[in-house]
């Protein structure tokens, strides 16, 4: 019987399974019948979607990637892709707010966490009870993330953490339930060379207190705080994975966390897209629909022919996650990409609505504040071209 | 007991509904989906389930239609059913209500269920019937537009929606009742359980094997002719009433509809 290795026969599929399909239709129909109707009022009060993370949860999809052992819904990479386009399609606040969860608060917990830690967080991390936060960014270290000032020491058994960080999604909202922080732990080798290792902290430890939420000009929906620490203690197992491997294990986090965010780009373009549509449709000048105008079909055809490269390129990252596969170029490429586009689409979008785009009446305004950060969290654009770069050999 | 829900595939709500001209059927080339009705009357049965006041043993998706309507039992399934039947046969395509009817009904008949559900239209053909030929084959009583249901002893207590308020009917199973969008609101398939549905047992039977007799069904054995179809006229340019003295803009709208008698 002659067998033929399947890699040899396999054509390019580029079809969602049936299972992919219903995801992203379930979660589309969920985006447009609980989300939309309230997401012009979250952005409005800057309310946190408490509601929403709730039937997110029962919906098994804040612990998509993660092992039905651990509370997970056992899905792929791919799987949490098209569900996290779909949220910010209608809502970025909803999305960032899952995104920071699955990818940023959960994920380290998983990748390097002990078996004990994983037993005793991640199936209330991937039930929604609580959400996860990552405290990486500070005043000093951003894009050069190396620079950590935050200091833990070890003492009597407790690591002892003085510092602060800023910009950390998730941390002060009434169900959040810890954060993973990066920390200098001790003097590493050579020049400016720190040992940095990733520390656990429950919320309500003392002497670590999340601040006020900050003025953002977008995700207002979504919690953004600075947090400060202050002679905090947490047992000396709070270490998450090993002692000094701080810097690479959240390089690798962050590889991971780009698939989302680029997947929020797409689904943001996506979003400006199905509005700007929608309006040119209906809105009459001249005597017809201005969507019969070349210069606004131009437009629309641009738009979603980026957004279909874009979502090529993010579906390729996520099935090469998938695949156990290397993903870091194609995952920065994706961000890089998708990141400007959804700039450029809230732009276009805002531009076809006219005046009615620079009030809050239709979505295309909060999409236009929400899409700017793209381009800058989870990695600058210009970081990502120094990844890509470097991938290049350059 | 044993629930039967019929379920169909339908062009999804976003795609513009047109009829083929060269075949007079309707253009199902487009996105599909579960037709949203009977999502209600899965939901309706997971509720009598849930409920606990009835003994619901088992949920069974039945469909009628091409291959590509096993997403439409897929989802059925999802959203909680416990297993699916598929009648697919080249022979019934072209079949007509009252031949789509029978067919259903064999299916169910080999099922031997206490109560069938359905949405009370299809998102294309809205033809609002299927429900009465199902019952009619399976003789067993037909509550169509139903809005609420009870369960009242060993009896189910329904309000059906009728032109001027509710029906109030106390019906015995077995029964065929198909429901309005109105009864409830449905949930959304879980990722796990869309992840489970494929474990689910799925069964598909050509016609023989559901026991149908293909001269009864197909476009052969449809007694409907469709061809001859037209747009719709146009509707007339509506008048605008500038609101510029609002007694006078009042006036004249209720002029305009004294004219028509509607007040």
């Amino acid at each position: 019987m002659l067998t033929v290795h399947s890699s040899y026969c396999a054509d390019m599929d580029f079809e969602l399974s049936d299972d992919q399909q219903l995801l992203r239709d379930t979660v589309r129909e969920f985006a447009r019948g609980e989300i939309a109707p309230v997401a012009e009022r979250l952005d409005r009060d800057h309310e946190f979607p408490y509601e929403i993370v709730r039937k997110l949860a029962a919906l098994d999809l804040m612990g998509i990637p993660f092992p039905e052992a651990y509370g997970g819904a056992g899905g792929s990479s791919l799987d949490y892709a098209l569900v996290v386009e779909e949220l910010t399609r209608v809502d970025s606040s909803v999305a960032i707010t899952l995104c920071a969860h699955t990818s940023l608060g959960t994920q380290p917990l998983y990748l390097f966490g002990s078996e004990e830690q994983k037993q005793r967080y991640l199936p209330r991390l991937c039930s929604g009870e609580i959400l996860g936060a990552f405290g990486l960014t500070e005043p000093e270290a951003g894009s050069d993330a190396g620079n950590t000032q935050t200091r833990a020491q070890l003492t009597d058994g407790e690591w002892v953490i003085n510092g602060t960080k800023q910009f950390i999604t998730n941390a002060g909202t009434e169900i959040s339930g810890l954060v993973v922080i990066t920390a200098v732990t001790g003097a590493g080798a050579g020049e400016r060379q720190r040992e940095i290792s990733n520390i656990l902290v429950e919320n309500g430890t003392p002497g670590y207190e999340p601040g006020p939420p900050y003025r953002k000009l977008g995700w207002h929906a979504s919690d953004t705080r600075p947090l400060s620490f202050a002679d905090c203690r947490v047992p000396a197992e709070n270490l998450v994975g090993e002692r000094g491997r701080g810097l690479a294990q959240f390089l690798q986090v962050l590889d991971i966390g780009r698939i989302g965010v680029a997947a929020m780009g797409v689904g943001l373009a996506q979003g400006a897209l199905d509005e700007a549509l929608a309006y040119a449709k209906q809105r009459r000048a001249f005597g017809r629909s201005i969507v019969s105008f070349q210069a606004i079909g131009a437009k629309l055809a641009n738009l979603a022919t980026e957004i279909e490269a874009c979502r090529l390129m993010v579906h390729k990252a996520a099935w090469l996650k998938d695949q156990g596969r290397s993903f870091s170029l194609v995952a920065a490429q994706a961000k890089l990409k998708s990141g400007r586009l959804a700039v450029h689409a809230a732009d276009e979008a805002v531009q076809i609505h006219g005046g009615y785009g620079y009030i809050e009446e239709y979505p295309v305004a909060r999409f236009y504040r929400d899409a700017k950060v793209l381009t800058i969290g989870e990695g600058t654009d210009e970081i990502q071209e120094l990844v890509i770069a470097r991938a290049l050999g350059a | 007991m044993k629930i039967c829900v019929l379920v169909k595939e339908v062009p999804d709500a976003a795609v513009d509904k047109r009829i083929d001209p060269a075949t007079g059927r309707m253009d199902r080339s487009g996105e599909r989906n579960l037709n949203p009705y009977d999502t209600h009357a899965i939901e309706t049965a997971m509720q009598l389930r849930e409920g606990g006041q009835l003994e619901v043993d088992e949920i069974v998706a039945v469909t009628m239609g091409p291959e590509s309507a096993v997403r439409a039992l897929h989802k059925a399934v999802s959203l909680g059913a416990d297993r699916s039947v598929h009648v697919c046969d080249d022979a019934l395509a072209g079949s007509d209500v009252a031949a789509t009817g029978y067919a259903l009904a064999k299916a169910v008949e080999r099922e031997a269920p206490d109560l069938v559900l359905l949405g009370q239209q299809s998102d294309d053909g809205e033809c609002y019937t299927i429900g009465a030929v199902v019952a009619d084959h399976l003789k067993m009583p037909s509550l169509t537009q139903v809005v609420k249901l009870d369960v009242d002893g060993d009896a189910l207590r329904l309000e059906r929606q009728a032109e001027y308020g509710y029906d109030t009917v106390r019906v015995r199973l077995p029964a065929v009742i198909s429901v309005g969008d109105a009864i409830n609101e449905p949930r959304y398939p879980s990722l796990k359980a869309i992840m489970g549905a494929k474990k689910k047992p799925l069964e598909t039977l050509d016609a023989a094997g559901a026991g149908i007799d293909v001269a009864l069904v197909g476009a052969e054995g449809s007694r409907v002719a469709c061809g001859d179809f037209h747009d719709p006229p146009a509707k007339p340019a509506g008048q605008i009433i500038e609101d510029e003295n609002t007694d006078e803009t009042v006036a004249q709208i209720v002029a305009w509809l004294e004219e028509r008698k509607l007040i």
